[in-house]
């Protein structure tokens, strides 16, 4: 239902109760951006730019500040088209590493994704990565039944770097398209931790010395400002490639991807709308920030 | 730049009060600017920043400065004591029935550690009070939530009720109370499954679980990473179900925490503990006080009030 040109009908709500640019124009705007988790530096900013523009532009009308509001904001999320999809290897390995604090959907989102390339005809191996958290091993292997894809693990406890070791081998001799290797969640002041995914991510890099192809740190779209501190870090530890935006199927509208976007120049490659095998999405910039106005 | 401690950043406003000898309008709305970004970078949702600022705001202007505080420092003094009322005091009961077992239910979206939190529960329960809890595995949902749960039991020597994912968690939590009481189990603690606050389907099955085991407490496990939506999460949890309690988790990361703040002032139920880690050991009682300077960050100024 929601289509590309949809932002602009919400927008109108906002420009419909004001018909002048004013300070009262602009107080809502922010409330409405901060309310989306934005972030107050990012929104600041934004508005200050959008003040500028307005003033040079002697826009006075509120309808004529809609496109450039738009504009602003769809320029933050897409620099560039190409990288927000996922770069995938014709005929050749693909190794993807899942990040991400506890409980974002890591786990999840490679179920997700397997069935996706398994829809497409590729051949996908799991690597069942999280062998500390309770269920973790069994969570995965439940997810590689229902899409029908193997699983490679060890048992719970076992060293997560060794378990990627074997699941790159495995890959390597079965001819896979598409290795998904899930991690334990952590937060990310934890060092220990984080000093344990280089180390998860080095062992897959030796094996194949571009790999992996993609680090996907998974957020949570109720996630507030912590998300920025989550991407530093993990941008800092393992070279993160793109965002999985998870749980946009709630209320929450994850606009702090903006302020990443914005701060750290991360993409969104992928959204997460439910619990169901079909529920992961490209992301598109339009719709999202079309998501950021609506109720 | 961002979450730069709130004592750096009213710096400027302390001087310039300094020698007055009553709070004056002016001086408060400058510091007040500053505690709102702060707020806000905290999370703390901008509605409830919103009517906090002009309460304090109204408290503030014209006191009499107290001999022992600068200006500055009796108004920060001032936005640490609402913010710490704000949050309730310290709370870290759980209910106990008349007539035993005692029926605690964990409910909340989907990730934020209801199931750990179970076990945490009950090893608190029976450490700390001598119970003996019965753990249940009412998420029949999410794929091994109930091996999840039984490795905890297994870990932690506890017993975990489970009928398999084929029977409705309603009837799994009612069979549950039944075998507790036959078993003399003290507690009973249903982990049911994650669930979006809007999701009708999902909402009115917490309902007839609710009408079936009569739940002396019902804990809402609230991520303490949340954003500006925790008020509809809370606020909707509450109105379905009426919650008494939350527990905010992962506590032990490096978020502010302002959803601490939304949570209680839409429920205005205790927060009543905090969850410190992944391990089942992890569970504390929460600090209200401790809660206001990290949400605002500034143990730097507390200290700065304290010499004073
Ligand atoms: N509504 C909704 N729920 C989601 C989505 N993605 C994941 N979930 C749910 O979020 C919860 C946590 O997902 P997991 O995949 O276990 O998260 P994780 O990051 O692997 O968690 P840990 O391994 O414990 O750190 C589960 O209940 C999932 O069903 C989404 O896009 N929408
Ligand atoms: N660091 C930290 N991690 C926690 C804490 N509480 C829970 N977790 C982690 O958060 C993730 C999700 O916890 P679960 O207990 O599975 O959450 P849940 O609410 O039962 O999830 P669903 O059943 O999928 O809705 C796991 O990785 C837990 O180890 C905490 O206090 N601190
Ligand atoms: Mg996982
Ligand atoms: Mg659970």
């Amino acid at each position: 239902s929601k289509t590309r040109n949809s932002f602009v009908g919400a927008m109108n709500d906002l420009v419909k109760n004001y018909r002048t640019v004013d300070e009262d124009f602009f107080e809502e705007l922010e409330e409405i951006l901060i309310s989306a988790d934005v972030g107050v530096h990012t929104v600041m900013e934004l508005i200050d730019d959008l003040k500028d523009e307005a003033r040079k532009r002697n826009i006075q009308d509120a309808k004529d500040i809609q496109p450039v509001i738009s504009e602003k904001l769809a320029e933050l999320l897409q620099k560039s088209d190409q990288e927000s999809h996922l770069l995938i290897k014709e005929n050749e390995l693909t190794v993807i590493l899942f990040v991400g604090v506890n409980g974002v959907g890591k786990t999840t989102s490679i179920g997700k994704l397997a069935h996706k390339f398994k829809q497409e005809n590729k051949k996908v191996l799991l690597a069942a990565g999280d062998t500390f958290r309770a269920g973790a091993i069994e969570q995965l292997e439940v997810w590689g039944e229902r899409v029908g894809v193997d699983v490679i693990k060890q048992q719970a406890g076992s060293d997560p770097a060794a378990v990627m070791f074997d699941a790159i081998q495995s890959a390597k001799s079965r001819k896979v398209d598409i290795l998904l290797c899930d991690t334990a969640g952590r937060l990310q002041n934890k060092v220990n931790l984080m000093n344990e995914l280089e180390k998860v991510k080095r062992v897959l890099t030796k094996e194949i010395p571009d790999a992996p192809h993609e680090v996907l740190l998974v957020l949570d779209a109720t996630t507030g400002q912590n998300a920025m501190s989550q991407a530093k870090v993990f941008q800092k530890a393992t070279d993160v490639t793109g965002i999985v935006l998870t749980k946009l199927d709630g209320t929450a509208k994850g606009g702090i991807v903006l302020a990443i976007r914005h701060e750290l120049d991360i993409p969104v490659k992928l959204i997460g709308l439910g619990e169901g095998l079909d529920d992961l999405y490209e992301f598109e910039a339009d719709q999202f920030v079309h998501g950021l106005f609506s109720d | 730049m961002a979450f730069e401690g709130l004592a750096e950043r009213l710096q400027g406003s302390i001087k310039k009060m300094r020698g007055k000898g009553k709070v004056a309008e002016q001086d408060v709305k400058e510091m007040m600017r500053e505690v709102r970004l702060a707020l806000l970078e905290a999370d703390v949702n901008f509605k409830v920043v919103k009517k906090f600022v002009s309460d304090v705001k109204e408290r503030a202007v014209g006191q009499d400065i107290l001999d022992s505080l600068t200006p500055g420092q009796q108004v920060i003094k001032i936005v640490n004591e609402e913010l710490t009322k704000l949050m309730g005091g310290e709370q870290s009961k759980i209910a106990t029935a008349q007539k035993p077992p005692t029926v605690v239910m964990m409910v909340g979206l989907q990730g934020a550690g209801k199931t750990t939190t179970t076990g945490k529960l009950a090893l608190h329960l029976r450490k700390k009070h001598n119970r003996s809890p019965l753990m249940v595995a009412a998420d029949i949902y999410r794929p091994a939530a109930i091996k999840q749960l039984e490795t905890l039991g297994k870990q932690l020597d506890m017993p975990v009720f489970s009928l398999g994912d084929q029977v409705s968690p309603v009837e799994i939590a009612k069979q549950a109370i039944a075998k507790a009481k036959e078993e003399h189990h003290d507690y009973v603690i249903i982990d049911t499954a994650g669930r979006l606050h809007v999701d009708e389907n999902l909402m009115g099955e917490l309902d007839e679980i609710k009408e079936v085991v009569s739940p002396d407490e019902i804990l809402l496990v609230v991520d303490a990473m949340t954003g500006q939506d925790a008020v509809n999460v809370a606020q909707n949890f509450n109105e379905r179900l009426g919650i008494t309690g939350v527990v905010l988790t992962k506590l032990d990361g490096d978020t502010r925490g302002g959803a601490a703040i939304s949570v209680k002032a839409v429920t205005n139920t205790p927060i009543k503990f905090a969850g410190m880690g992944e391990k089942s050991d992890a569970l504390e009682p929460f600090h209200p006080e401790r809660m206001a300077s990290r949400i605002l960050g500034m143990g730097d100024v507390l200290s700065l009030i304290e010499k004073a």
